[in-house]
């Protein structure tokens, strides 16, 4: 059987070093499965967060020879074994330990989205009528796992550290899935604005690359959220008018 | 003495899946406090693995569809243990459930008339799964976390509670630690709601994280609550077996919902020939009114691919026994055949089930639009658990009430598919609404200084040895028993065998070895975990040496028959004066009249 090394980052925050352990290799083996070998063989005390082991909670995240990736996701056999694999935490949140950093961050952030806002009900039973094609985009954005790895790409968070500017790709997916909610009546372009700043986004697309759930964050998601903040905020007619019936 | 991050609240939610947001959900509606504790990240529950849908009985898809024939399905299913006030009450609430999720922003694949869209499942009648493609479970629990997170309820997430605290002969608080520093925490609550999930993890092969060690049913047990029907167990039929690596991984019933069968290595759709005597005159007699009815026939009967679950992978076991298995130790589940039937098959595979086009496609290099999957039974869900009541969902303890997975009742010997998302919701709501009443009219309950210091030693012990074997070796030996002996077929002799092995896994437990300190460190977790498996797996083996015969989930290699009298009681487990494990048989209370009628109507 095959041998495979591990390169992990261990420790905390206040102390780092990059362990190295080897394991057998086994046909289909997953990176997260080598990281459990590991665990249960060699380093009982590793830290790291993981629960479906099939892509559908998005709690392993990790950087895995630089790339954010789910671990449960990434086949060994997709990786070169001749040399050593580099596993990482998430470089856009503050270490815990070992491959676990502190998220809380995001669920901070999602709090402060308005939250969902229907319409009346259309019938008298409290229900409403949509049809398939109207959820149909919405419905790609409620694919997210919540596994963080677009924030961890993305460098507004990543290199510029912008957290209490820039919500980050995650949020701005979650604000198009309510703004383009069909019964959902709120308005959140203002906050889109300002306190999201959606305007730190220069569209690179990184996001896209790494969601494991395929969701085209930049096109579907954050480039129809500017084109509405545009529309509301930047438009010269628009603007024109406004300042003509703030006169009057 | 050890210093406590105490947090004082109302109602204390331990576990944040689906049972355990509606209910904090509901007790924070009533005005009261709410804490909720997740085991880990918010929103990463197994209700998020839920696949296939949410039953209720909209009528939406048939309009034949209505509770009564919702309840005499789920307790068909069941084989009749199960407490029929819940299925009666599951019945009648379940739309109500699914359509306040519409109203908090989740959004369910569509009808033509833009109602919510229904798809048939294993055991029900008529197409009842309110669903998101194959994703149900995400949509479920995003929904309840995003509603939630607005009402005031104080989340900890990455927290685990290792003991309940007792003022007296109720609960009055909670003993657990944070993962991240390994700090202790005391949640002191007039009423407390378990919410914890399934077992999962006592077995080699399971679709469960590692989450899912039967903490609420030891808690409660400890604590001196009852469990009940803990010999059914649910072993799914279809989970992957290959590669190694991703098997027990579930493979959504759906996949049959929308077509799919189960064939042999020789391609035999060998369901054909078994259909039990209950569900003969509901189910297709040949392969073509099998493909109506998943089609929509309203006139056409259910393909045999369709029967319960406890059916269908003890089918798939006796083809790998009787040497007809593939490969790999499973059987063929093949939905690609549907390009005989539809035009632009793949697309619609795809649409439909897209979560398993992906998992087999990622994971096992398998196109599923163009060749079959290779499946087995895995470990999937425990029917029994906590003892509550039917209405409040209170256990035999004031003040403790349980949801969800870690509770029992509702059903019975077997799990329909689609029911648990459902329980989640009506029997989550139930539990928060009677938790936040008694809270309110039950005050001042005291903790107890001694229990806390106790709690705290005993969650400490294991760092105390230098020398000891890793937890997860200890884990992985019971995970290799349970499998090997409490599986999908018993036997009295290897279930004997399980209880000795149980002693002796107790013993090497007690001497477990710690490495590292208490920073986020899973050999700790793990050790502490184990205590609350160890405890489910002696209920599991206990109960099912008693129950001598076969039914629901149930099967005695033994006793292969069902047993009238076996028929009239549940097995109640009980944690006697002496610290033993003790167990009873409880005579099932008569149907109520109207009820008795409905079941009988639609026999």
């Amino acid at each position: 059987m095959a041998i495979a090394t591990f390169q992990i980052l261990r420790g905390d925050a206040s102390n780092t070093r990059v362990e190295s352990y080897s394991i057998e290799v086994s046909e289909g083996m997953v990176v997260l499965d080598a990281v459990h070998a590991i665990q249960a063989t060699q380093a009982n005390d590793l830290a790291v967060r993981w629960n479906c082991k099939a892509g559908k909670c998005g709690s392993c995240s990790a950087e895995i020879n630089g790339m954010p990736k789910l671990m449960c996701m990434t086949r060994l056999s997709d990786l070169p074994l001749d040399k050593p694999v580099l596993l990482q935490p998430m470089k856009a949140f503050p270490l815990i330990k070992d491959l676990v950093t502190d998220v809380s961050w995001n669920f901070a952030v999602k709090k402060k989205i308005k939250k969902f806002k229907p319409r009346k009900p259309d019938n008298p039973d409290g229900t409403w009528r949509m049809a398939q094609e109207d959820i149909d985009r919405v419905q790609e954005f409620r694919k997210c796992i919540e596994c963080f790895l677009c924030q961890d790409v993305c460098h507004v968070l990543r290199e510029h550290q912008l957290h209490d500017q820039f919500i980050g790709p995650r949020y701005l997916v979650y604000t198009a899935a309510l703004e383009m909610h069909p019964l959902d009546v709120e308005d959140r372009l203002e906050d889109l604005k300002k306190e999201d700043g959606i305007g730190y986004c220069n569209i690179t697309k990184c996001c896209t690359k790494v969601c494991p759930e395929d969701i085209t964050i930049t096109d579907n998601a954050i480039i129809p959220l500017k084109e509405r903040v545009v529309d509301r905020f930047y438009d010269p007619l628009k603007k024109l008018f406004r300042i003509f019936r703030f006169k009057k | 003495m050890p210093s406590y991050d105490t947090h004082n609240y109302d109602v204390l939610v331990i576990g944040a899946g689906g049972a355990g947001l509606r209910a904090a959900i509901e007790a924070s509606a009533a005005g009261v406090s709410v804490g909720l504790i997740c085991k880990s990240l918010l929103g990463k529950a197994h209700t998020v693995m839920a696949e296939g849908g949410i039953a209720a009985a909209l009528a939406n898809v048939d309009e034949r569809d209505n509770w009564k024939v919702h309840f005499a399905d789920t307790m068909r299913g069941g084989q009749y243990l199960n407490n029929w006030r819940m299925a009666e009450l599951h019945a009648k609430e379940a739309p109500d459930r699914v359509k306040e999720l519409e109203a908090w922003g989740a959004l369910f694949d569509r009808t033509k008339d833009g109602l919510i869209l229904q798809r048939n499942f294993g055991g029900h009648k008529y197409p009842r799964l309110a669903h998101v493609g194959d994703r149900t479970g995400l949509e479920m629990i995003r929904t309840l976390q995003d509603h939630g997170i607005h009402l005031g309820i104080e989340v900890h997430m990455e927290c685990t509670i290792t003991s309940l605290l007792m003022g007296g002969d109720r609960v009055t608080g909670a003993f657990g630690y944070e993962r991240e520093k390994g700090r202790f925490k005391i949640f002191k609550s007039n009423a407390i709601v378990l919410a914890t999930g399934g077992v999962g993890r006592a077995y080699k092969i399971t679709s469960n994280s590692w989450e899912y060690t039967g903490d609420g049913m030891s808690l409660a047990y400890h604590a001196g609550a009852e469990l009940i029907d803990m010999e059914f167990l649910q072993f799914h039929p279809t989970g992957m077996i290959w590669p190694p690596s991703v098997q027990g991984i579930l493979v959504t019933e759906g996949v049959r919902g929308e077509g799919g069968i189960l064939l042999n290595k020789n391609g035999e759709r060998f369901m054909f020939s078994d259909i039990p005597e209950l569900y003969r005159n509901q189910t297709a007699d040949n392969e073509e009114e099998g493909w109506r009815y998943t089609q929509g026939d309203r006139n056409a009967r259910r393909p045999p691919e369709l029967l319960t679950r406890d059916h269908v992978a003890r089918c798939i076991v006796r083809q790998i026994k009787e040497g007809k298995g593939s490969p790999h130790n499973g059987v063929f589940l093949d939905i690609s055949w549907i390009k005989n039937k539809i035009p632009h098959a793949a697309e619609h595979i795809k649409k439909k089930l897209p979560s398993m086009y992906h998992q087999f496609k990622k994971l096992a290099d398998i196109d599923i639009t163009v060749e079959p999957m290779e499946v087995g039974p895995t470990t999937h869900y425990m029917m029994g658990g906590i003892r509550v009541d039917a209405d409040t969902q209170m256990s035999t303890i004031p003040g403790l009430f349980a949801a969800g997975e870690c509770a029992a009742g509702l059903h019975g010997s077997n799990r329909l598919g689609g029911n648990s998302l459902s329980d989640l919701l009506v029997f989550g709501k139930r539990a928060g609404e009677y938790a936040a009443k008694f809270s309110k009219e039950n005050k001042g309950g005291h903790l107890n200084e001694e229990e806390i210091a106790n709690a705290a030693i005993n969650a400490l012990e294991p760092f105390e040895r230098n020398e000891g074997e890793s937890p997860f070796q200890i884990q992985y030996d019971l995970q290799e028993m349970m499998q090997e002996l409490v599986g999908i077929v018993r036997h009295e002799e290897e279930l004997w065998r399980a209880v000795e092995h149980l002693k002796m896994l107790h013993d090497r437990a007690a001497r477990v070895k710690i490495v590292g300190n208490r920073e986020y460190n899973p050999g700790w977790h793990t050790a502490l975990d184990l205590q609350h498996l160890l405890t489910v797996s002696e209920a599991i083996t206990i109960a099912a040496i008693e129950r001598k015969e076969s039914r629901g989930a149930h099967f005695r290699e033994d006793y292969p028959q069902k047993d009238e009298q076996s028929g009239k009681f549940n097995l109640v487990i009980k944690k006697n004066a002496d610290g033993e494990m003790k167990l009873r048989r409880e005579p099932i209370k008569e149907v109520r009249t109207d009820l008795q009628q409905i079941i009988e109507e639609m026999k």
